[in-house]
C-alpha cells in the first residue's frame, strides 16, 4: 500500500514523464509494465522528483531501484 | 518560480505552462493544417520541462507519422555530433524548435564516433546532408589531461586540442554544406590547487581559458556560428551545470535539469543565423523605465535615480535599454498615457539617462497596445516579428500575447531590479554575426524618421528625392563585406525576389567564381549614410543572366534604387556579352510587395512555375536605362576574357 499523499503527488509526475494519463501507481509498478520507462527516460523521472521535492539521489539509489514501492519508501527516507 | 528570484534553467521569460499542456499536445495532431502550426507555436512559447518538450515532440511525430502537413513550420536539419549521450538533447531540441518556427529533424552521429562522423563521408551525420552539425563537446572529449605543465607544454596542448577541434570542422564542412555550431568547453567544477588554477599553467581554468579562446576565433574564421556553454555554465553556476553522477550513470555532459534551457540557447542562435531576431525594443513607462505613475505621482512623484533602492533598479533597465541601443537595436516608446505627459520626464527629469532622441518612435495615446505596435512596426518599415515589448503590466502583455503573438513578450519576475537580467537571459536580441553597421542601426532608423518628416513636408515626389542627395555605391563582393551580406540574404523578407538564404561559406565561394555577378550596394544621403542596403546575385545560362537574388533593405524602398541598379545590372550584363536579363518572382508569405517588381521595371513575362513563382525577361540591347535622382559610383572589377 502507498501513502496516498505520497502517490497524489508522484502520478502526476510519472503520467508526465512517461506521457501517459492512465498510469496508476503501485507498490509492484517496475519499468517492464510501462513500455516508455526505459534507462534514459528513468532519468527523466528522477530529474523530474528532484525538481519537484528539492532532493537529490545518489548514484546507487538511481541506478538500484527496481520498483514504485522502493522509490516511495526511498523518498520517506529523505523526508517527503 | 522560486522565492530566491528568478532562475535562468526555468526560462522565467517565458510563461508558465498550462495545466492542460499534454492534452494540448494530444489534440495538435487533430488539428486542420493552417491551425495546427499557430497552436503548436503557441504551446512551445511556455517554459516547457523535458516532460513537456518530449510530449510536444510526439505530437509532431505523429502528425508526420499520419502523413500530415507540419507547414508553415520550415523543416531543418540538425546534426549533433557528443561525447556523452545526446538521445535527450534530440528530443529537447525538437520540441525546442517549434518555438522559434522549425520543424527540426534531429540526426543523431553514433556513440562515442565524433572523429569518424566528421571524416567519413559516408557517416551517419555526413549522409543526411544537415544544414547544422552542432558539436555537443565537454572537457573529457578534449584530448587533454589536466595537471601542472610548463607554458611550452601547456600552449602545445592548447595547440593539440584545437587541432582536433579543427579536424573536426574541415571533416564535415568537406563533406556537408552544414553551418557548424562550435561550442566553448565549461571548466570542471573541482579545482585542483583552488585559486591557484586561474594562474597555473596546464589547471582546467587556465587551459580551458586558451582553448577557448581559441574556439571562438576558429569559429569567426571558418563562417561557423560560436556556441558559448562555457559562459552559460558559468551563468547557471558550475557547481549545478556539471553532475558527474549522471555522467556516471547515463553519459550525460551537463545537469539534466538544464537540457530545456541548453536547448533555448541553441535554437535561438540558429534561427538568429536565418535572420530571426529582434530589431526594436518597445518600451513600456509607468514603473517600466521608471517607479510610480508619471499622470499621478508628478516629476517630483516617480521613482527614479539613484539615493532609492527602486530608483536606482529603474536606472539599472535605462542603462540596459541604452546598452542595446549603441548595439543597434531601435528604442520605441508605447505607453498609456498622454503624450505631453509621458515626455516630461525625458525632458525635465535631472535622473533620466534615456532621452527624447534616443526613442525612434514615441507613442503615448489610450489606444490598446497591440494597435499601436503595428503602427510602430509601419512607421519603422520592419516587422511587427522584429519587435520586443518591455512592459511591467501582465494583462498588457497577455493582451500583445494574444493579439500579436510575433511580438517577442518576456514575463518579468516581481522586483523590477530582475528586470535587466530577465531581458538579457530571453535571448530576444541574440545574434549570430555582428558588423560596425549593426552599431549604427538605431541612427538609421532615427535618420529615417526625420525623412519622412521631410517627405511630408515636400509635395513633388522628385524634388523631394533630389533634395536626398542619394549616393549609391556598387561593389563586388568582398571580404569586408561579407558578414553584411549573409546576414542581409539571410534577414530579407520583404524585398527578396527568391528568398534563398546563404550561408557565409556560400557567400565566400561567389565572391571567388568570377562567373557570379554579385554586387552589394550601399546608399548615402543627406541624412546619412544608410550601409549596405541591397544585394543583387547574377548567374549565368546561356545567353541571359539569371537574377539568383536580388534583395533590398525596406528603409529605402520608394527612392528610386531599384531603378538605378537594374540600370548597372543591365549594364554590366551587356558588358559581359548577355542578350537578356531572367528574374524570378518566387512568392513567399512575406514579399508580396516585389510581386510586380519586374513588370514595373519594364520586365516581360516568360511563363510561370508550380508554387505561383513567375519568370520574367529582359531584352539588353533595347533597354533604356530608367530616370532616377541618385549618383551612382561603380567599383567592379572587369569581366575575365572569356
Amino acid at each position: 500500500m502507498l501513502d496516498p499523499q505520497l502517490t497524489q503527488k508522484l502520478t502526476p509526475i510519472f503520467q508526465d514523464v512517461f506521457d501517459r494519463d492512465d498510469l496508476v501507481l503501485t507498490p509492484e509498478l517496475s519499468s517492464s509494465d510501462v513500455e516508455e520507462w526505459d534507462s534514459l527516460s528513468n532519468i527523466r523521472l528522477f530529474v523530474a522528483i528532484e525538481q519537484e521535492f528539492g532532493v537529490r539521489f545518489t548514484t546507487d539509489e538511481i541506478t538500484a531501484l527496481n520498483n514504485v514501492g522502493e522509490l516511495a519508501d526511498l523518498m520517506t527516507r529523505k523526508g517527503i | 518560480m522560486s522565492q530566491s528570484g528568478p532562475a535562468l534553467k526555468d526560462l522565467p521569460w517565458l510563461c508558465p505552462t498550462p495545466p492542460d499542456f499534454r492534452e494540448a499536445c494530444r489534440k495538435l495532431s487533430g488539428l486542420p493544417d493552417g491551425a495546427f502550426a499557430v497552436e503548436a507555436r503557441r504551446l512551445a512559447a511556455h517554459a516547457m520541462s523535458e516532460s513537456h518538450l518530449n510530449q510536444i515532440c510526439k505530437a509532431l511525430d505523429r502528425r508526420s507519422a499520419a502523413g500530415q502537413s507540419l507547414d508553415p513550420l520550415q523543416p531543418l536539419t540538425l546534426a549533433v555530433a557528443g561525447n556523452g549521450t545526446t538521445d535527450l538533447l534530440a528530443k529537447a531540441l525538437r520540441g525546442t524548435a517549434v518555438r522559434y518556427g522549425f520543424d527540426l529533424r534531429v540526426v543523431q552521429g553514433a556513440f562515442g564516433q565524433i572523429s569518424h562522423e566528421a571524416l567519413d563521408p559516408d557517416s551517419e551525420i555526413n549522409r543526411a546532408a544537415p544544414d547544422y552539425v552542432l558539436l555537443a563537446l565537454d572537457h573529457r572529449a578534449l584530448p587533454l589531461a589536466a595537471g601542472p605543465r610548463s607554458p611550452e607544454e601547456e600552449a602545445a596542448d592548447v595547440e593539440k586540442a584545437l587541432g582536433w577541434v579543427s579536424s573536426l570542422c574541415r571533416g564535415f564542412q568537406s563533406h556537408t554544406h552544414a553551418t557548424l555550431l562550435l561550442p566553448t568547453i565549461p571548466a570542471p567544477a573541482a579545482p585542483l590547487f583552488g585559486s591557484l588554477d586561474a594562474r597555473v599553467n596546464g589547471a582546467w581554468r587556465h587551459l580551458l581559458a586558451a582553448v577557448n579562446r581559441g574556439i571562438a576565433e576558429m569559429a569567426a574564421g571558418s563562417g561557423s556560428l560560436l556556441l558559448d556553454v562555457a559562459g552559460l555554465a558559468e551563468t547557471v553556476g558550475l557547481e549545478t551545470w556539471h553532475d558527474e553522477a549522471l555522467w556516471n550513470i547515463a553519459k550525460l555532459s551537463f545537469g539534466q535539469s538544464l537540457v530545456p534551457l541548453y536547448a533555448d540557447v541553441v535554437l535561438r542562435l540558429l534561427a538568429a543565423s536565418r535572420g530571426q531576431t529582434r530589431k526594436c525594443l518597445v518600451l513600456d513607462l509607468d514603473n517600466t523605465l521608471w517607479g510610480g505613475v508619471i499622470g499621478d505621482d508628478g516629476l517630483d512623484g516617480i521613482e527614479l535615480g539613484n539615493g532609492t533602492a527602486r530608483g536606482e533598479a529603474f536606472l539599472a533597465i535605462q542603462k540596459t535599454a541604452l546598452a542595446l541601443r549603441d548595439r543597434g537595436i531601435v528604442l520605441a516608446v508605447c505607453s498609456k498615457n498622454q503624450d505631453e505627459i509621458a515626455r516630461q520626464p525625458f525632458r525635465r527629469h535631472s535622473d533620466m539617462l534615456i532621452k527624447e532622441d534616443d526613442i525612434a518612435v514615441f507613442v503615448a495615446n489610450w489606444r490598446d497596445k497591440a494597435g499601436n505596435l503595428r503602427d510602430i512596426a509601419k512607421r519603422l518599415d520592419i516587422g511587427v516579428d522584429a519587435l520586443a515589448l518591455l512592459d511591467d503590466n501582465p494583462a498588457e502583455r497577455a493582451l500583445v500575447r494574444r493579439e500579436l503573438p510575433q511580438v517577442g513578450v518576456p514575463e518579468l519576475p516581481e522586483d523590477p531590479a530582475d528586470y535587466p537580467r530577465v531581458l538579457a537571459w530571453s535571448g530576444l536580441f541574440e545574434a549570430a554575426a555582428y558588423s560596425d553597421e549593426d552599431a549604427v542601426r538605431a541612427r538609421y532608423y532615427a535618420d529615417n524618421a526625420r525623412r519622412s518628416e521631410a517627405g511630408a513636408a515636400v509635395t513633388d515626389m522628385d524634388g523631394y528625392l533630389a533634395s536626398l542627395g542619394m549616393e549609391m555605391t556598387v561593389s563586388a563582393f568582398d571580404a569586408m563585406g561579407r558578414t553584411r551580406i549573409t546576414q542581409l540574404i539571410n534577414k530579407t523578407n520583404q524585398f527578396n525576389l527568391t528568398t534563398r538564404r546563404y550561408t557565409e561559406r556560400d557567400v565566400l565561394a561567389m565572391e571567388q567564381d568570377p562567373q557570379v555577378l554579385a554586387l552589394q550596394i550601399r546608399l548615402k544621403d543627406t541624412f546619412g549614410d544608410n550601409g549596405m542596403i541591397s544585394v543583387v546575385i547574377g548567374r549565368p545560362d546561356g545567353d541571359a543572366l539569371d537574377l539568383d537574388t536580388w534583395l533590398m533593405s525596406c528603409r529605402v524602398l520608394n527612392r528610386g534604387v531599384e531603378c538605378a541598379t537594374l540600370n548597372v545590372v543591365a549594364g554590366l550584363a551587356r558588358q559581359r556579352g548577355f542578350r537578356w536579363l531572367r528574374g524570378v518572382y518566387r512568392p513567399t508569405e512575406k514579399n508580396a510587395l516585389v510581386r510586380d517588381h519586374y513588370r514595373r521595371l519594364g520586365f516581360s513575362q516568360d511563363g510561370a512555375e508550380d508554387g505561383g513563382a513567375t519568370i520574367w525577361r529582359l531584352r539588353l540591347d533595347s533597354f533604356s536605362p530608367h530616370p532616377h535622382h541618385i549618383a551612382v559610383g561603380l567599383a567592379v572589377p572587369a569581366p575575365h576574357p572569356v
